[in-house]
């Protein structure tokens, strides 16, 4: 595909839907914190009962998400970075956006080896979610590399965000993209607090699963 | 007196050289006796008349591009103490001491601190960055241009391809095709033009094509380093959307 359509393409689907789906998965994650173990079971269900699930998540999901990653490494290898001689704050979020979208790939596969493949492969249900995440959060390890996988994904949208609206010709003149920076940066913040209160919210005991369905966690974890 | 003891004050720089295109790249310090308001080309003129290096050996002179002296032609781009800049207008007295100079390896090097810049000129070509007016008969003036349109085209035409923008710009590189920020300016200026207005398309397709406007990583660079300043983001912005305007234009309109 010519370089013009692939590139505008993989920004376009880093916002729509990608951006929308990690917006939706921080309000059913959150519920974790607010509504606790009841509350997120409910955004699971809620999820999982739309019509058409299959192709929604092909669709909205894996074949967007497969792109935008695979051709984004391709992009992330070539730059040549060069905050050393140009320490200037817009050069540093290029660079940094390209060393978070590395991360939020590496993440977001661990991440659904953990969660939803488990459930593709019929090890556990959506019940499980809850009680899987609790286990990983749990772990004052995981919780941090959890920690730095979510903030390189707001991260990496909040900013990708911001250069959609460069590329796309939305905001043109520096002020424009000056407020339109302020607007990012205080959505990556946002978002990265939810995110980590919806963690914090996984730690409380309630989600911890029942004797049975421990070990069935335990060796998904393993 | 204060002859004397400004004849003893020296410069010291360190200069990367390189013998031929193929040759790998050295360093070379020299000492350089001071004088008042000298840049980095009164330097290396001096070098070029006593070629002494800080050891006393004697060495070939440094090689180096200029022309007009006073930051208009573009012609004497090197890195100076890690910033692409013009060294005409690169001041001793306003440089940190030993003044490390590099050539923009962005572009091949020829020797020393020359290099090619064949490819910001094929990029000019690329983008058609020129007005068409030739014809077989007089087609009378052209439409006026707006003053007000006209003030900040100005700013874009001062670009004199010095190829600073593209030594900064993180995506200008071996890996990429990428045109560099200096022709999507260009077209942005001759797209203004109330003359070259008619042939736009043909500038933007040139754009949408392999190492086009998709290049641009957004890091700004180029702007922050541009020896014009000229305003190369809002220009690229603009394009971007003078490009995606074209996109669905050209899928809505078969």
């Amino acid at each position: 595909m010519k370089g013009y359509y692939s590139r505008k393409l993989h920004s376009l689907l880093g916002v729509i839907p990608l951006g929308a789906f990690l917006l939706s998965h921080m309000i059913s994650n959150f519920q974790a914190f607010e509504g606790g173990k009841e509350g997120f079971k409910g955004a699971v269900n809620l999820l999982n009962s739309l019509p058409l699930i299959f192709f929604l998540e092909l669709f909205l999901i894996w074949l967007p998400l497969m792109y935008h990653g695979i051709y984004g490494l391709y992009i992330a290898y070539q730059a040549k970075n060069n905050i050393g001689n140009y320490n200037y704050e817009r050069n540093i979020r290029f660079t940094v956006q390209r060393i978070t979208g590395v991360i939020t790939f590496v993440f977001v596969i661990w991440h659904m080896y953990d969660t939803r493949f488990q459930i593709m492969i019929g090890k556990i249900t959506h019940d499980d979610l809850g009680a899987v995440m609790h286990d990983i959060v749990s772990n004052p390890v995981l919780f941090v590399l959890y920690i730095i996988g979510v903030v390189s994904a707001t991260f990496h949208f909040a900013n990708g965000l911001w250069a959609f609206l460069v590329s796309w010709g939305i905001t043109v003149g520096p002020r424009a993209q000056r407020v339109s920076t302020y607007i990012c940066m205080g959505l990556f913040v946002f978002m990265s607090v939810l995110f980590i209160l919806a963690m914090t919210g996984f730690r409380n005991s309630e989600f911890q699963a029942a004797q049975a369905a421990i070990d069935v966690v335990k060796t998904v974890l393993a | 007196m204060a002859q004397t003891a400004a004849a003893s004050k020296t410069v010291k720089f360190i200069i990367t050289r390189q013998d031929n295109p193929e040759s790998k790249a050295y360093t070379e310090e020299f000492e350089v006796p001071y004088r008042p308001g000298m840049n980095v080309i009164s330097a290396l003129m001096e070098i070029q008349r006593n070629p002494k290096n800080a050891q006393g050996q004697t060495t070939s002179p440094v090689c180096w591009d200029s022309n007009c002296l006073e930051e208009v032609c573009g012609a004497c781009s090197m890195v100076i103490n890690g910033k692409p800049r013009q060294a005409c207008a690169a001041l001793i007295d306003k440089l940190e001491q030993p003044i490390r100079i590099q050539p923009m390896k962005t572009f091949p090097v020829v020797r020393d601190l020359v290099i090619d810049r064949s490819r910001m000129f094929s990029a000019l070509k690329r983008v058609k960055a020129w007005i068409p007016i030739d014809g077989t008969y007089d087609l009378g003036p052209g439409p006026r241009m707006a003053e007000k349109k006209r003030q900040w085209a100005y700013e874009l035409s001062k670009c004199m391809t010095c190829g600073v923008c593209l030594e900064a710009c993180p995506n200008v590189n071996e890996k990429t095709d990428f045109i560099g920020p200096a022709a999507i300016s260009q077209v942005r200026l001759f797209n203004a033009h109330p003359t070259g207005e008619l042939n736009k398309e043909e500038r933007l397709e040139a754009l949408m094509q392999d190492g086009g406007i998709e290049g641009c990583g957004n890091s700004q660079n180029c702007v922050r380093s541009c020896p014009k300043g000229i305003p190369l983001t809002t220009s690229i912005a603009e394009m971007n959307k003078e490009t995606t305007k074209h996109l669905f234009k050209r899928w809505l309109s078969v």
